[in-house]
């Protein structure tokens, strides 16, 4: 019984501090919610009076800014084919077929990820593109952030396969199909689960990235929503937050709306149907 | 239907030698049984005629067609797995018509032949169920069912049954018994359950280590043991074993052992050359043990360890001393107290001898 206030005062003090840390974060969310419908919006917390739609109007005319948004899903869309197909049949072979080294290739690649998407690599990644020619092109930001994703989807793809038993492939090869249909068929559904999570990582992933297109685009039809969020800074460079506000609320929209969407769908559950 | 041969065939796993040499022939109709222990080679045997393991050396012959390196769906193999390998993300008529689906069948022609053999699996009214909907033994069926729905070759069971509980395993061992006497099938199945082997082979190829030890119909695998390993391992309990010291005296055997009393035994050329050893270990079968009574010749004795009554018989374990222990199954309604000595008799035509290397020496009515 003595320990009884003891615990009640230790459970106290926790929540107290958990109340203040959750405060802490939700408060920038808050914010979030609340300044795009407000004319006055300033930096600090207020409650809408009155309740107005007038900053997405402002930003809706604002072709710039649209036009990135576009530009955005174009370069994420365009990254997440490349790094989904590319992850998906270099982790199938990684896991299933036996190459001498390839989990010392995994860890190399893992390794170097980190540095090609890296600001470490910008100069020389960006003399690639140059010598390339392909400066200032939805393709070189697409085949960066492919090459930069890659081999962590890769990584992540080869465990999870790994996890996944040889006879449902096996099963379906001695019924009779060749080891594409067996792919296709079988392991490849089997792996969707697994694929779904990479996509979805690598879209957050593009969607949010700065410097890359920054330093690769020039022209502004070509610039994401990363780079035009800087259109609504004035031009002493004072932010313009009713404006920015909106933006930056349509801007997050597409990344919340995949993954209730990928909820929804697929419910970013790692194994399903496996019976052991 | 077709037959099934081995020539010469190894499989090493880098340093590990999973199957040193092995060859063997199967008739066309027969079914096969590979038994073992966990990591003797069965398995590895029965992946490499099924095509998902490439022999080190050697040749895989199905129907007298060298195979050795073809794939997997070019060989006209059906395969039960063990852990069913059902697709998930398709219902059981799927995954029962998928090998018709890759040989281009017409899905409302494979989903018809995929009901006519659901149904004889009693499996008929789950076609529309997930794999994940379904029991254990329903999953079984609906494997053994995608392996029954286009003709094949030969039939391949790894373990299939070993996932199910007691009961519905017999139910599947005596529909698959039925199974095979009805199609007449070529079929190798692997397994580690001795009676699964007894009950399903026309011939059972007991391998220890990759190799094969004996490879007989399971009545003379059961009645005549290769070695000590095979005596060990066939028979529920498996066959008693104990060592005994020999020597020659009046044109007889002589066997000695604690807690051993036997008549002498008729000497053989083989059985002289065996004695000179030494040493030999006698095997008698726990069904041919009896409660000995007076003026039996051959008698093992020793003190209760264990009586476990199983019904219509009683397994009687004895301990003798330090000489091991022997196990008897008697069909009896006494009770017997442990730690009470017990004398149990034998006839001498249940006794098998095998020789210093485990061999088991011919007796004398044999040629």
């Amino acid at each position: 019984m003595r320990k009884a206030p003891n615990i009640f005062m230790r459970r106290t003090v926790f929540s107290a501090a958990a109340t203040f840390l959750g405060t802490v974060f939700a408060l920038p969310l808050v914010w979030f919610v609340f300044a795009p419908f407000n004319a006055r919006a300033e930096l600090g917390l207020a409650i809408p009076s009155p309740f107005t739609l007038s900053n997405f109007a402002t930003v809706f005319q604002n072709t710039f800014a649209m036009q990135a948004l576009l530009n955005s899903l174009i370069q994420a869309a365009g990254g997440v084919v490349l790094v989904g197909a590319a992850a998906t049949l270099a982790a199938y072979a990684l896991s299933r077929s036996p190459i001498p080294g390839k989990g010392a290739v995994t860890y190399i690649l893992l390794l170097f990820s980190s540095v090609v998407s890296g600001s470490a690599a910008m100069v020389p990644i960006f003399l690639i593109i140059s010598a390339a020619g392909l400066i200032d092109t939805h393709l070189a930001v697409i085949l960066v952030f492919a090459g930069g994703l890659l081999p962590t989807a890769m990584f992540i793809l080869r465990d999870f396969i790994d996890a996944i038993p040889r006879s449902y492939e096996e099963s379906a090869m001695v019924a009779g199909a060749s080891p594409l249909q067996a792919f296709f068929d079988v392991a490849l559904p089997v792996i969707r689960p697994g694929i779904v999570v990479v996509l979805v990582w690598a879209f957050v992933n593009i969607w949010g990235s700065f410097l890359i297109p920054f330093i690769l685009l020039r022209s502004d039809k070509l610039m994401p929503a990363s780079v035009a969020i800087y259109s609504f800074y004035s031009e002493a460079g004072t932010p313009i937050v009713t404006l920015l506000a909106a933006y930056s609320l349509i801007y997050s929209l597409p990344v919340v709306a995949l993954y209730l969407f990928v909820n929804w769908k697929f419910g970013f559950r790692f194994f399903g149907g496996i019976k052991s | 239907m077709a037959s099934v041969e081995f020539q010469n065939i190894s499989k090493s796993f880098g340093a590990f030698v999973a199957v040193p040499d092995i060859s063997f022939q199967i008739a066309d109709g027969e079914f096969i049984c590979l038994l073992g222990p966990s990591g003797c080679g069965k398995t590895t045997s029965l992946r490499m005629i099924a095509g998902l393991e490439t022999p080190s050396s050697g040749r895989v012959m199905i129907g007298g067609r060298d195979v050795t390196y073809l794939h997997p769906k070019d060989r006209g193999i059906s395969m039960v797995f063990q852990d069913y390998a059902l697709y998930p993300h398709m219902n059981i008529a799927d995954n029962i018509a998928y090998p018709l689906k890759v040989r281009g069948e017409q899905e409302t022609r494979r989903h018809a032949r995929a009901k006519e053999v659901a149904d004889v699996l009693k499996i008929g009214d789950l076609l529309k169920r997930l794999p994940s909907q379904i029991s254990g033994g329903q999953q079984q069926r609906t494997s053994l069912a995608r392996a029954l729905v286009y003709p094949s070759e030969v039939y391949l069971f790894d373990e299939p049954l070993s996932n199910l509980d007691a009961k519905l395993r017999l139910e599947a061992r005596g529909f698959l018994n039925h199974l095979q006497r009805d199609m007449g099938m070529t079929a190798v199945y692997v397994t580690h359950d001795q009676a699964e082997a007894m009950a399903l082979a026309t011939r059972i190829a007991v391998m220890d280590k990759g190799r094969i030890v004996q490879f007989a119909p399971p009545i003379e695998i059961y009645r005549r043991p290769a070695t000590t390993f095979v005596a060990n391992f066939v028979g529920n309990p498996p066959m008693n074993l104990v060592p005994v010291e020999v020597s020659i005296g009046e044109g007889a055997l002589l066997l000695r052992a604690n807690g051993l009393q036997l008549a002498p035994i008729a000497l053989t050329d083989v059985i002289a050359k065996a004695a000179k050893s030494g040493r030999m270990t006698l095997g008698v079968r726990p069904e041919h043990l009896r409660i000995a009574v007076a003026g039996d010749q051959n008698v093992v004795s020793g003190e209760l360890f264990a009586n476990e009554n199983m019904g219509p018989e009683s397994l009687v374990t004895l301990e003798r001393g330090d000489n091991g222990r022997v196990t008897a199954r008697i069909f009896t309604d006494d009770e017997i107290k442990v730690g009470t000595s017990v004398h149990l008799a034998f006839d001498a035509r249940h006794i098998t001898l095998f020789d210093d290397s485990g061999a088991r020496i011919p007796a004398a009515d044999e040629r």
